[in-house]
């Protein structure tokens, strides 16, 4: 089966400064990809370039392919927009636009979409629904998302993301700035979003990757130590420097 | 190690303590004795004639001061017009295009250099570049001077209040799909709409008082501001000016200060529902 995602080769650079070495990663589709590694190790960068929203700042740059369904999207070729359509990405403190509920999710819809008001509606229901927060937010669609508590903002922002109908969801440590019991009704929405997307997710939490991914990624110093299936990287790790970690022996 | 004594660490917190107070007192005292001396020399000037009528020349009874109140609005409105778009757009060009190098570089420092420039300059500049080659005075030049004066201001609280909207949500809405301009002008901005319309309100406060660049500008008349394009056009700062200070009539001064206390009730009502309006929605969100 061909990888939802390729990176062959990629390296990265801040100005002078190379903060990935030659990684190689293929993402099974409609599973769950943990990143892990201690702080300062390029798993955000490595994220970053999927939707290539690093062009934002000028002395950044990359090298390298990333085959999404097997085209290369780091060429001039690639209409960014589509692009960032297909990749959604959520932040690890939750960003809700300035404005109601529904108009959050909407908004997506209204971008990429010729719809009808009505299935608007339905689709911002549908969305809502799909990141589990339709139940605590029906009755005040029409309050600014801003109003909402921080777990709930992030489901928000997901469920945002989903209306865009994105095929793959990166999320960049969702959980971080989160209380315990979000995190878990967040962990079981990430295992329900699997069948519908592929998802890549950045955590510092051992637990959690071993919880809810299917492969991880054990980074270190911007180079992919060790990449396998998830119950094998915890349980029967190939690489010293991986059981350092994830027995907290250092990071 | 030797220890330092607590006797001092008090009192010089004290000391702090009150001289704070002190300088708190000495603003407030200095405010109310403005706004004491306007409204008890203003107060038997204001009537409703007095809001109603047209300003009369030199040594004609009655009169009011309608022709200055409007032609004032006139002048800072069309001024506003003039100046917000450019200098809203500006802002937006020095906070969210810093790659833009060089440009952003001058453009900043024109508007330190421009905030410094006294305002008579101003006023004689437009005098210069509009009043003599167009051969009369106008309502219009004067909207040009404070348009002017506004524009600094107004591109610099632009710049400061992005700068306040976090980095993050600026990715977010361009990793939803969005081009550049739209997440700026229907995220970014939005998400400083207070403190945007805030800057802009206090720009326009400002301005509103302005004495010296409408010397040079909207002269006065003691007609309606029906020509604002092509003659001197009626205004509060030179009226008050003209009738406290040239005139040898004594009612004429008691119009003037009814005229400050007016501007003063007007300036200050700007203020005062600028702050309460937004206070309320920023705690909201
Ligand atoms: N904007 C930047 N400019 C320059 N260097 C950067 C920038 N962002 C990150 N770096 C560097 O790149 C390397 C990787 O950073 P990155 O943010 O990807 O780490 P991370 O694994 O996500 O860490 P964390 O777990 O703390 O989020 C670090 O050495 C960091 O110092
Ligand atoms: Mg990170």
């Amino acid at each position: 089966m061909q990888a939802k995602i390729e990176a062959r080769d990629i390296c990265f650079y801040y100005g002078d400064h190379q903060a990935l070495f030659n990684n190689f990663l293929s993402v099974e589709k409609n599973k769950i990809t943990a990143v892990i590694g201690p702080s300062g190790c390029g798993k955000s960068t490595h994220l970053r370039i999927y939707n290539r929203i690093f062009e934002l700042y000028r002395n950044q740059r990359v090298t390298g392919k990333l085959l999404l369904d097997g085209v290369d999207i780091l060429g001039p070729d690639t209409d960014i927009l589509e692009l960032r359509r297909r990749i959604g990405m959520i932040f690890q403190k939750p960003t809700p636009f300035p404005m109601s509920v529904f108009d959050n999710v909407a908004y997506p819809l209204r971008l990429h979409f010729k719809l009808s008001r009505s299935e608007i509606a339905d689709r911002v229901e549908d969305a809502l629904k799909s990141a589990s927060i339709w139940d605590e937010v029906k009755d005040k669609l029409s309050s600014s998302g801003l109003a909402l508590s921080g777990g709930q903002q992030q489901r928000l922002c997901i469920a945002r993301a989903i209306a865009a109908e994105p095929e793959v969801i990166l999320m960049d440590e969702p959980t971080s700035a989160i209380d315990p019991v979000a995190t878990l009704k967040i962990e079981e929405l990430m295992v329900e979003l699997r069948k519908r997307f592929t998802v890549m997710i950045v955590t510092h939490n051992m637990q959690q990757a071993a919880r809810i991914s299917d492969y991880t990624a054990f980074f270190h110093k911007g180079e992919i130590v060790e990449y396998n299936d998830t119950k094998t990287i915890f349980t029967n790790p190939k690489c010293k420097k991986t059981e350092d970690y994830i027995t907290g022996r250092f990071g | 190690m030797k220890k330092k004594t607590l006797f001092w660490r008090k009192l010089n917190d004290r000391f702090h303590t009150l001289f704070s107070a002190a300088s708190v007192f000495i603003a407030v005292t200095g405010m109310i004795l403005v706004l004491y001396t306007v409204v008890i020399r203003g107060m038997d000037a204001v009537s409703l004639d007095f809001f109603l009528n047209s300003s009369r020349p030199y040594g004609v009874e009655g009169g009011g001061i309608a022709n200055a109140i409007l032609g004032s609005v006139m002048i800072t409105v069309f001024a506003a017009v003039l100046a917000i778009p450019p200098a809203v757009l500006a802002g937006i060009f020095l906070s969210e295009y810093p790659d833009a190098g060089r440009a952003v570089a001058v453009l900043r420092f024109a508007a330190n250099v421009m905030m410094g420039v006294p305002s008579v300059l101003v006023g004689l500049f437009v005098y210069v570049i509009i009043v003599v080659p167009s051969g009369h005075f106008s309502g219009f030049a004067a909207s040009v001077s404070l348009a002017v004066i506004m524009f600094p201001l107004i591109m610099r609280t632009t710049e400061d209040m992005l700068g306040m909207v976090p980095n993050s949500l600026r990715e977010s809405s361009l990793a939803l799909g969005m081009t550049k301009m739209r997440s700026i002008l229907c995220i970014v901005c939005r998400s400083a709409r207070n403190g945007l319309l805030t800057g802009i309100l206090l720009a326009v406060a400002r301005v509103s008082g302005e004495t010296a660049p409408l010397l040079f500008t909207a002269m006065f008349a003691d007609a309606w501001p029906s020509d604002f394009f092509t003659r001197p056009t009626a205004n509060m700062p030179v009226l008050i000016t003209e009738y406290t200070t040239n005139s040898p009539f004594a009612e004429m001064h008691t119009a003037g200060w009814g005229a400050s206390l007016v501007i003063t009730a007007a300036v200050l009502a700007v203020n005062i529902v600028t702050r309460i309006v937004f206070r309320e929605k920023n705690n909201a969100g």
